[in-house]
C-alpha cells in the first residue's frame, strides 16, 4: 500500500480551505501550517497565466528527513506515510534542512511537525481533512497500488508532475496540469 | 441638549478585558481528536450540533464538533445540504474564530460624557434596553414610529425587522441592495419580471458555456457556486471571463477578455449585435417568450464588434468567436448576472444587457442556464397584524429611483440629515450586522447624519467602526451561540436547516431574538413575542411543515420535494412572465415610461488622469467583507490586503514588491494606512486592485487595526444609478504617495 495525493491545479482556486481545515483538524497553532498554497504567475499581461498548488509533505519513498534523523523520530509507517514521533524528536531541525519541499516546521512545544496525511483519519477510512473539505474537489487521495483507487484512475488519464524531481525523493504528491 | 456624536474608540472602555480574556484558551495545544464522524450525528468523541454558517450569507448547513470540555473543535459542512455538499469554504471552516476572538463585544455599552469627553460605560442589559425603549417611545411620540430606521444584514436583521414592524415602522433597509446586488435585480426584473435573488438560481453545474462579467467566482467564495464552477471546469464547459484583471476564474477560462475597465456595456451590445445580426439567437424561444426583437435589432445595428474594439480593446474576431460559443451552447449557456455590480452608475442597464443576452439565448428556465428556484415556505410564528406605517422606505426615496424594488440605504442616510423640507425625517437608527462606514461610501454624508440622529443603536459581535457612533452598543452572541430563524433559502430543491446554540453565549452577549423580545415587552408589544425561548418559535414552525425539532437536531437539514416537477421551463408550455407585456422584454416599456433608455446604451465614463489608476476592488476567498478582518483563524490565512500594480507602473513609481505605499485618490483623500505593494502581471497598467474590507481604524480590532488600506475610504466619487439608486464605486482613481494623511489618524474612519 502506497498512499499518495494528486491535486488538480486546473480546478484549485487557491482558497486556502485546505490550510485552515488542517489547522483545525490537527490543532496546528496559529502562525504555523502543515500545508499552504503557492501561486506562480508566468507570462506578461495579457498573455499571462498562473498555477495554484496546495503544497505539503510529499511523503517521499526515499525521504531525506528520515535518513538524516538522529533519533529515529522521523519514520515511515504502513502506507508509506512519513511521521514524526513527538517524544522521540529532539528538535534538532536536521530534517527541516534536509527537506527539499520545506514541509516541516518547529512546533512551539519543541518538536518538528508536518503533514501526517491525517493518518488518524485515514486509518478510520476517512480522507485527510484537506481532501474532505476542498470545495472544488481538486484533491484525490488513495493507494497507488490499487488500480481502482481514485488517485490511480486520475493519474492514468491526466498529465501530472511532481515537485523537485531532481532531488530523487520519489514524492507522493502529484500535481495534475 | 444635543451633544455631537463623536466617534468613540471602544478601547477607551476599560471593561476588564484581561480578566475576561482568559475564558478563551481554545488555542491550547492538544492532540487531534481521533474519532471523527464527519457528517453524521453518531456518538463520537465530539458532540455534533447543527448550525448554518453566518460568516457569509450563503448560510451553509454545518456541524459544530464540540469536545468534552465544551469547546468547539471544528466545523464541517453538512453533506445533505445542496448549498455546501458537506464542504465548508475557508471562512466557514474558520467560523470558530468568530467565537473565540478576545476582541468581541462583551457587555452592553452606553455613551456617556465624562470630564467633557464622550466615552462608553459598561451597562447592564436592563439599563441598555430601558434606555432604548424610552428613547424609542420619545421619538415615536414626536415623529411617529416610522422615523426609527433599521439597517440590516444577516440573521440579527430579521429579528429587528420584526421588532420595528411591530412598533409601526417599515423604514428598513439593507446595504446589500444599493451597495451590491440592486442593479442586477432591477435589470433582470425589467427583463424577465423576476429578480435574481440570493442564492443565485444559476445552473452552473450543467452549463455548457459560462460567461462571467467581472464576476470572480473562486475569489468570491459562495460555496455551492464555487463547487459547481469547479464541476463545470471538470466537464469542459466553455468559460468566458471578462475582467481587466487575471482573476482566478479568468485563469481557468477558455477565453479571457482583458477588457478596458468601464466599457462592459459596449462589449455586451456588440455580442447582442452579433447574435441578432448573424441570426445566432435561439429563434424558437425568442419567438415564443420575448418581445421587442425588432426594436433591439434596430438599436444594436451599429454596435458592431469593430465599434466595440475601439472602446473595449477586445478584438472583433474574439467578440464574434465568443458570441458563437454562447450560441453553440444555447440554451445551456449562462451569462452570469454577477453579485456586487454597483460599478459605474449605469449598472442596472448593464445588467439589462446581460439579461437580454440570456433572453436571446433562451437560457432563462433552461438546464445549464437559470433554473426556477423553490423555497420551503416556513410560516411566520403567529402574532397580531403589524400596524400600518404612515410612510416607509418608498417615501424616503422621495420620488427618486423609480425602478428601485427595494429600499435604498443611501437615501436613508440623506433622510437622517436635518432639513426643514424633509417630510419624512429619520431620527433613529438600529444597525444590525453591518459595518456601515466600510459598507457604504460617502462617509461625509454619514458623518452628518450621525450628528443629527437622536438615537443610534448598534448590534454586533465585534467592535466594528460603526459601533463607535452608537449611543448604545448591544453585544450579540455569535451564530454558534444562538437560535435563529430556520434557514429557508430558495434553490433547486426546498430545504429547511436548523441553527442551534452550540455553546452558551460567552461573556454577557445575547442573541438578537432575546434583545428584540426584551425591547418589545418594554414597548408594550407582548403579543408579538409570545414565547420564552426561540426554540418554541422554531418548533411551532417545523410542526406546520410536518417536521419536528428532534428530526432537525439529528439531521441538521431536511430536503423537501419541489412543488413543481421540474426546475426548468417546459419548452412546449406557455409561460407568463411578470413583466408588463407578460413576455421577456428586450424593449422595456416600464423603463420607457419612467423616462429611461428602454434598451441599454453605452456611455463613456471618465478615465484616470496621468499618474492616476482606476481603483478596482474585490474579494478574497478567506474573508467576508470587513466582518472577518479580525477573526484569528482567518487573519492567520490573510491579515492584510495589498495593492496590485502592473510591473511597468511599479517601475515608473519605484514601487517594490512587499514595500508599503499610501494611496491618494482624485479628491486628495489619502488612505489612513499604508498598503503593501504586489507587483504582478495579473493587472492592467491603467488600474490597481485591492481586496475590500481591510484598513480598519478601530484599535480594539487588535488584529485588523491598521492592516492594509480601506477601499471605501478612497471611494469619494460615487456615481448613483438613476434607475434604482445604486452607488457606483469604480470611478475612483488613485496615485501613490509616501506620505500619510495629515489629519489625526484616530479621527478619520
Amino acid at each position: 500500500m502506497r498512499y499518495a495525493m494528486a491535486i488538480d491545479t486546473l480546478k484549485c482556486v487557491g482558497c486556502s480551505d485546505c490550510v485552515i481545515a488542517c489547522q483545525m483538524e490537527n490543532n496546528v497553532p496559529l502562525g504555523f501550517c502543515r500545508d499552504w498554497v503557492v501561486e506562480s504567475v508566468h507570462g506578461t499581461y495579457p498573455e499571462v497565466g498562473l498555477e495554484l498548488r496546495s503544497e505539503r509533505c510529499n511523503h517521499c519513498e526515499n525521504a531525506p528527513c528520515v535518513r538524516c534523523c538522529p533519533t529515529g523520530a522521523s519514520h515511515i509507517v504502513d502506507g508509506g506515510i512519513v511521521l514524526v514521533t513527538q517524544n522521540k524528536c529532539i528538535g534538532c531541525g536536521a530534517c527541516i534542512q534536509a527537506c527539499p519541499y520545506d514541509a516541516r516546521y518547529s512546533h512551539p512545544e519543541g518538536y518538528v511537525d508536518k503533514c501526517t496525511f491525517c493518518n488518524h483519519r485515514v486509518t478510520e477510512g476517512l480522507d485527510p481533512a484537506c481532501v474532505a473539505v476542498c470545495p472544488t474537489k481538486c484533491m484525490y487521495f488513495g493507494d497507488l497500488d490499487d488500480a481502482n483507487s481514485d488517485i490511480s484512475k486520475v493519474l492514468a488519464v491526466r498529465k501530472f508532475k511532481a515537485l523537485a524531481p531532481e532531488a530523487g525523493t520519489n514524492p507522493h504528491i502529484f500535481y495534475l496540469v | 441638549m444635543k451633544t455631537r456624536r463623536e466617534f468613540i474608540k471602544i478601547s477607551a472602555l476599560g471593561i476588564g478585558a484581561a480578566a475576561i480574556a482568559s475564558q478563551s484558551n481554545r488555542w491550547g495545544l492538544g492532540l487531534p481528536l481521533y474519532a471523527d464522524e464527519n457528517n453524521s450525528n453518531k456518538t463520537g468523541k465530539n458532540k455534533l450540533v447543527p448550525t448554518y454558517c453566518e460568516v457569509c450569507f450563503w448560510k451553509c448547513a454545518a456541524w459544530a464538533h464540540v469536545d468534552n470540555n465544551g469547546k468547539i473543535q471544528k466545523l464541517t459542512g453538512n453533506i445533505a445540504d445542496p448549498q455546501c455538499n458537506g464542504r465548508l469554504c475557508p471562512r466557514g471552516t474558520g467560523g470558530v474564530g468568530m467565537v473565540y476572538d478576545d476582541d468581541r463585544l462583551k457587555t452592553p455599552l452606553i455613551r456617556v460624557v465624562e470630564n467633557g469627553k464622550q466615552t462608553y460605560r459598561k451597562a447592564s442589559w436592563d439599563e441598555a434596553l430601558d434606555f432604548i425603549a424610552e428613547k424609542m417611545k420619545e421619538i415615536a411620540a414626536a415623529n411617529g414610529p416610522e422615523s426609527i430606521a433599521l439597517f440590516n444584514h444577516g440573521s440579527a436583521g430579521g429579528h429587528f425587522t420584526h421588532l420595528l414592524k411591530a412598533f409601526g415602522s417599515s423604514t428598513i433597509t439593507a446595504p446589500s441592495f444599493a451597495q451590491c446586488r440592486g442593479p442586477r435585480e432591477t435589470g433582470f426584473e425589467t427583463t424577465f419580471g423576476a429578480q435574481v435573488g440570493s442564492p443565485e438560481p444559476t445552473d452552473i453545474r450543467d452549463t455548457k458555456c459560462l460567461v462571467l462579467i467581472g464576476s470572480h467566482i473562486g475569489e468570491n467564495m459562495h460555496n455551492a457556486q464555487v463547487q459547481e464552477f469547479s464541476e463545470a471546469v471538470d466537464k469542459g464547459a466553455t468559460i468566458i471571463t471578462v475582467d481587466p484583471r487575471l482573476s482566478i476564474a479568468a485563469n481557468k477560462s477558455k477565453y479571457w477578455l482583458p477588457i478596458k475597465p468601464a466599457t462592459d456595456i459596449a462589449l455586451l451590445l456588440s455580442w447582442i449585435h452579433v447574435l441578432v445580426n448573424d441570426e445566432l439567437y435561439n429563434k424558437e424561444y425568442v419567438a415564443k417568450h420575448t418581445m421587442g426583437l425588432d426594436q433591439l435589432k434596430e438599436h444594436v445595428s451599429t454596435f458592431t464588434p469593430e465599434w466595440a474594439y475601439g472602446i473595449t480593446t477586445i478584438k472583433p474576431s474574439v467578440i464574434r468567436q465568443t458570441a458563437r460559443e454562447m450560441a453553440d451552447a444555447a440554451p445551456s449557456v449562462l451569462i452570469h448576472p454577477g453579485r456586487h455590480v454597483t460599478w459605474y452608475g449605469d449598472d442596472a442597464q448593464r445588467s439589462r444587457a446581460i439579461a437580454i443576452l440570456n433572453g436571446l439565448l433562451g437560457s432563462w428556465g433552461a438546464r445549464g442556464g437559470f433554473f426556477m428556484k423553490e423555497s420551503a415556505g416556513v410560516p411566520d410564528f403567529p402574532h397580531p397584524e403589524y400596524p400600518k406605517p404612515k410612510w416607509s422606505w418608498h417615501e424616503v426615496l422621495n420620488g427618486k429611483y423609480p425602478l428601485a424594488s427595494m429600499s435604498v440605504s443611501n437615501t436613508f442616510i440623506d433622510a437622517s440629515i436635518k432639513s426643514e423640507d424633509n417630510k419624512y425625517p429619520i431620527k433613529a437608527w438600529f444597525v444590525a450586522g453591518t459595518n456601515l462606514p466600510v459598507a457604504i461610501p460617502l462617509m461625509s454624508q454619514m458623518q452628518k447624519a450621525l450628528q443629527d440622529l437622536e438615537l443610534v443603536v448598534v448590534v454586533d459581535t465585534m467592535p466594528t467602526e460603526v459601533t463607535g457612533f452608537a449611543d448604545v452598543v448591544l453585544p450579540e452572541c455569535t451564530y454558534l451561540e444562538r437560535y435563529d430563524d430556520l434557514r429557508d433559502v430558495p434553490h433547486r430543491v426546498p430545504t429547511i436547516a436548523l441553527r442551534e446554540p452550540v455553546i452558551e453565549p460567552m461573556w454577557e452577549s445575547k442573541p438578537a431574538w432575546w434583545m428584540v423580545k426584551q425591547i418589545g415587552e418594554r414597548l408594550g408589544l407582548h403579543d408579538y413575542f409570545k414565547y420564552d425561548d426561540f426554540e418554541e418559535v422554531i418548533s411551532w414552525q417545523l410542526q406546520q411543515k410536518g417536521l419536528t425539532i428532534e428530526e432537525l437536531r439529528s439531521k441538521g437539514i431536511v430536503v423537501l420535494p419541489r412543488k413543481s416537477e421540474s426546475p426548468y421551463l417546459d419548452p412546449k408550455a406557455d409561460y407568463k412572465f411578470k413583466t408588463p407585456s407578460g413576455k421577456i422584454e428586450f424593449y422595456s416599456s416600464s423603463l420607457a415610461t419612467a423616462g429611461f433608455d428602454p434598451m441599454p446604451v453605452y456611455t463613456k465614463h471618465p478615465e484616470p488622469e496621468e499618474g492616476f489608476y482606476r481603483l478596482i476592488y474585490g474579494r478574497a476567498p478567506m474573508h467576508t467583507f470587513s466582518r472577518t478582518a479580525n477573526n484569528p483563524n482567518l487573519t492567520d490565512l490573510m491579515d492584510e490586503n495589498s495593492v496590485w500594480v502592473h510591473p511597468k507602473i511599479a517601475a515608473l513609481w519605484g514601487l517594490e514588491e512587499g514595500k508599503y505605499t499610501y494611496l491618494r485618490n482624485q479628491d486628495g483623500i489619502t488612505s489612513n494606512f499604508p498598503i503593501k505593494v504586489r507587483v504582478t502581471e495579473r493587472i492592467r497598467w491603467d488600474s490597481v486592485y485591492m481586496v475590500h474590507g481591510f484598513g480598519h481604524n478601530q484599535k480594539e480590532l487588535s488584529r485588523a487595526f491598521g492592516k492594509g488600506a480601506n477601499d471605501t475610504q478612497l471611494i469619494t466619487n460615487v456615481m448613483i444609478d438613476p434607475l434604482m439608486g445604486g452607488t457606483g464605486m469604480r470611478g475612483n482613481f488613485v496615485t501613490f504617495t509616501s506620505t500619510g494623511p495629515t489629519q489625526d489618524k484616530e479621527a478619520a474612519i
